[in-house]
């Protein structure tokens, strides 16, 4: 029976990929317990929850967060932190839309030119992080300023892609139950799965957040692998941005503030250790779905949106105080 | 009232992970002496002042000052009862200037209770200075800028401001002058006469005979005996230190030694050592012997390119090697067992099948996709080789025993199947039944062809295991020996820089 609800507890626990500790169990049901509570709380307090239109809005919702979260927890994994995500999505959103609407490129053009400045903005960060020896706080945070300003540079007002394609594609295609928006998260969550326990690049990066000097003295690139969990993050935040602009219909300028608060937020509940050693995908997921969970009930209820904040920011600092360590 | 024991510690025992450290050590010394704790590395006598000094909690055993049991459940408590203790790793803040370091908590104010006195503050500094016989430092200067002489020379007179009743100095002299030196014995003499007690750690006897008044000797976690100065000399003192014979402990010795496998030459680092050479054999074991600090592990780091050296040369089979990091060494079949495993050889957060594989990763796997089969059947059959427990190589290391943590190391390096092993205490920290294991693993290795050399502070182990004996001294080749004509003895005073 261990095996039968090992995937449950890893929902929201990080034993697989880097572990907690042992005789902590007790903590991950009580979060899956939790999360259900707040589900069956949620289903008998609104008519509207269960429908299909709620749940596909909550779905298509978490996708921004779900892809930032992923990048951010390759981040973290490797003991580091990317606060420069936001702007990323704002960069990515703008340039995807400006590359169609503007410079008339073709779709899946756009699509490489916004993935790569996302990219490049993780190779900075990489770069300076690992080559340096930067705290990763510091370089993301100057470059989380110099990336919105670059982002109004390019472009002051908010662009309006016409494109038909672009917003269909992305925006409202359907994909059997899902949009494809949402099937491209759970993709990435698969494979982001696969990548962290399967690859080389993978058990690297868990490694490195537990102890860089053993994995270094292993022979094993550090650098590197610094480098590559930075550009997987901005490759992530920048996809995010691509699909946000192609759901909104609009990509402004502004987009993106606070996001990085959301990403740090799910790797958090879902189990992750700032600083490294510890942190799963599937905590992960148990992260976003829980807090686009809360931002969509109390939305339901119309509860305005600074007590959605009050709300989050009590949710993380239970969820850090009950896997805090003796 | 002097002839009273001031301290008492009775049946002092500690253990870590299952190692016993101390084994029921009763210790005692006066008021208005100087008292020597000499010993191994290893023998216990940094677990004892430790326990003393707050740092470590007993296991059993009690501890009186003036005849009344003493609670000393943290340095702090150590402080208030006017124990204080200066170690070779400094407890400075470094950012800060000597005077906020010396007065740390203490900080003269203004008549606004929340405003520091900053001139009161530096004169103060100075003058706690001058009246350890240490002046002549800026007291203004930032900790970090200074020698390690001289924040040596802080350290010892941030103590002094609370007048303990008792000294605890950890090898002091290791990083002073002679010039430096005198001045600490001077002060040594001044507490002494103040009828506080010294406890004096160090390997050098020359200077504990000048300096002690009493000797205590621990070895392997006992008290051997306390004399003093005028009853006995070094070479007696040495063999205080190490009488003890060679058991069943280690594997037969059947090596033999072939081709030249590594070669170093006039090797040096700036600041940690100079000109060191010598040869390793394949199916040779190579002991490099010497005391903390006289650069034995900068030089395998530096073979293993986790340092650079600055000058000399380095062959494998002949040929000319420059490894630029250790993925280079690793390349080039070199591997290095680091001393302290869990800062530096373990993630121990992770499992023991991705700590054993961490170093094989490309060889099982495929355009960077992981061959999980692969690996796991290596990983599995390699920690069946070593009886790791619990064989379960999913389970995270952070929960296996001392011993057992040491294995999975080992694993890792036996897996990348390395021509060069060099292992830097592969024993500490570990049972005495692991310990024989791993003498086990490493004599096979040797017999396999493997080239090992084995960094120790342990003469037995040195003695035990290797073909021959390098020793270091103060960054420096002191000798080298056939183990057949070495003796405990005979190495320890290379090291030491007696002569015999």
């Amino acid at each position: 029976m261990r095996r039968g609800t090992a995937w449950l507890r890893n929902i929201v626990s990080g034993q697989v990929t880097a572990g907690g500790a042992l005789g902590r169990r007790w903590v991950d049901y009580a979060f899956l317990a939790a999360f259900f509570l707040l589900l069956l709380l949620a289903a008998s307090m609104s008519d509207v929850f269960f429908t299909q239109r709620n749940i596909s809005n909550l779905l298509r919702q978490i996708v921004t967060n779900g892809l930032i979260s992923l990048g951010m927890l390759v981040v973290i994994l490797t003991g580091g932190i990317d606060l420069s995500v936001g702007p990323v999505v704002a960069f990515a959103a703008i340039v995807v839309s400006g590359m169609v609407e503007r410079q008339h490129l073709p779709l899946p053009v756009a699509i490489v030119i916004a993935l790569s400045v996302g990219a490049s903005a993780g190779v900075f960060n990489g770069f300076m992080i690992s080559r340096f020896k930067l705290q990763p706080f510091i370089v993301t945070l100057a470059t989380l300023g110099a990336i919105r300003g670059l982002v109004y540079v390019y472009s002051e007002t908010p662009i309006t892609p016409q494109d038909p394609a672009f917003r269909t594609i992305f925006g409202t295609a359907i994909v059997g139950p899902f949009t494809l928006s949402v099937l491209i998260m759970l993709v990435a969550f698969v494979l982001f799965q696969f990548f962290l326990n399967r690859t080389t690049a993978g058990r690297g990066i868990v490694a490195i957040g537990g102890n860089e000097e053993a994995v270094r003295l292993a022979g094993i690139n550090v650098r590197g692998h610094i480098m590559l969990a930075y550009v997987i993050s901005g490759l992530c935040a920048a996809l995010a941005g691509i699909l946000l602009a192609s759901r909104l219909g609009i990509a402004q300028p502004s987009v993106g503030a606070g996001f990085e608060l959301d990403a740090i937020a799910a790797c958090v509940i879902g189990g992750a250790i700032l600083g490294g050693g510890g942190g799963t995908v599937l905590g992960t997921l148990g992260g976003v779905v829980t807090l686009g969970l809360i931002d969509n009930l109390l939305n339901l209820f119309n509860v305005q949106s600074y007590y959605q904040q009050i709300f989050k920011g009590v949710i993380i600092l239970v969820a850090v105080l009950t896997r805090r360590k003796e | 009232m002097a002839e009273t024991d001031f301290l008492l510690m009775r049946g002092i025992r500690k253990s870590f992970d299952g190692t016993q450290a101390l084994k029921g050590v009763d210790f005692s010394a006066r008021r208005g002496e100087v008292h020597a704790i000499v010993g191994e590395n290893g023998a216990g006598k940094s677990t004892l002042m430790k326990i003393l000094a707050g740092a470590l909690q007993r296991d059993a055993g009690e501890i009186l000052l003036d005849g009344k049991p003493a609670v000393i459940r943290s340095p702090f408590s150590a402080h208030r009862l006017g124990i204080r203790a200066v170690y070779q790793e400094f407890s400075l803040v470094r950012h800060l200037s000597i005077t906020e370091n010396i007065l740390i908590g203490q900080m003269p104010t203004t008549k606004w209770r929340w405003l520091v006195d900053w001139k009161a503050a530096h004169k103060l500094a100075e003058q706690k200075l001058a009246e350890i016989g240490f002046s002549g430092l800026d007291v203004r200067t930032l900790v970090a800028s200074l020698s390690v002489s001289h924040q040596q020379m802080v350290e010892i007179a941030k103590a002094a401001v609370t007048q303990p009743r008792i000294w605890i100095l950890d090898e002091p002299s290791a990083v002073l002058s002679q010039d430096e030196l005198k001045r600490l014995f001077d002060l040594i003499r001044r507490l002494k006469e103040a009828s506080a007690l010294i406890l004096y750690i160090s390997h050098r006897l020359d200077e504990v005979f000048k300096v002690a008044d009493r000797i205590t000797v621990l070895k392997d976690g006992e008290l051997i005996g306390t004399v003093r100065p005028e009853d006995t000399n070094e070479n007696q003192l040495i063999k205080m230190m190490v009488g003890r014979t060679l058991g069943e402990f280690y594997p037969a010795r059947a090596n033999k030694p072939g081709a030249e496998l590594l070669a170093v030459k006039a090797l040096g680092r700036d600041g940690s050592f100079t000109n060191v050479s010598f040869v390793l054999r394949r199916g040779e074991i190579l002991g490099l012997f010497g005391l903390v600090g006289s650069g034995r592990t900068q030089v395998a780091r530096c073979i293993f390119g986790a340092d650079h050296a600055t000058r000399g040369e380095i062959r494998l089979n002949g040929e000319l090697i420059r490894p630029r990091s250790p993925r280079d060494a690793v390349h080039a079949g070199i591997a290095l067992l680091t001393e302290d495993r869990k800062r530096d050889g373990l993630v121990m957060s992770c499992s023991i099948r991705d700590n054993a594989s961490l170093a094989i990763l490309p060889q099982v796997s495929r355009w960077g996709f992981l061959n999980m089969r692969e690996r796991d059947s290596r990983v599995t059959a390699e920690v069946r080789d070593l009886s790791v427990h619990p064989a379960q190589i999913g389970r995270l290391v952070r929960q296996l025993s001392g011993g057992n943590q040491q294995k999975v190391v080992l694993a890792k390096w036996l897996l990348a199947r390395a021509q060069v092993l060099m292992l830097d205490e592969p024993t500490r920290g570990v049972d005495v039944a692991t310990k024989v294991e791993i003498y086990r693993i490493i004599s096979d290795l040797a017999q396999k062809g493997a080239g090992i050399l084995i960094i120790s502070s342990e003469l037995p182990e040195i003695l035990g295991m290797s073909d021959r004996a390098v020793v270091m001294r103060e960054g420096r080749v002191g000798g080298e020996f056939q183990i057949a004509q070495a003796s405990e003895e005979s190495l320890l005073a290379c090291a030491a820089g007696v002569v015999q």
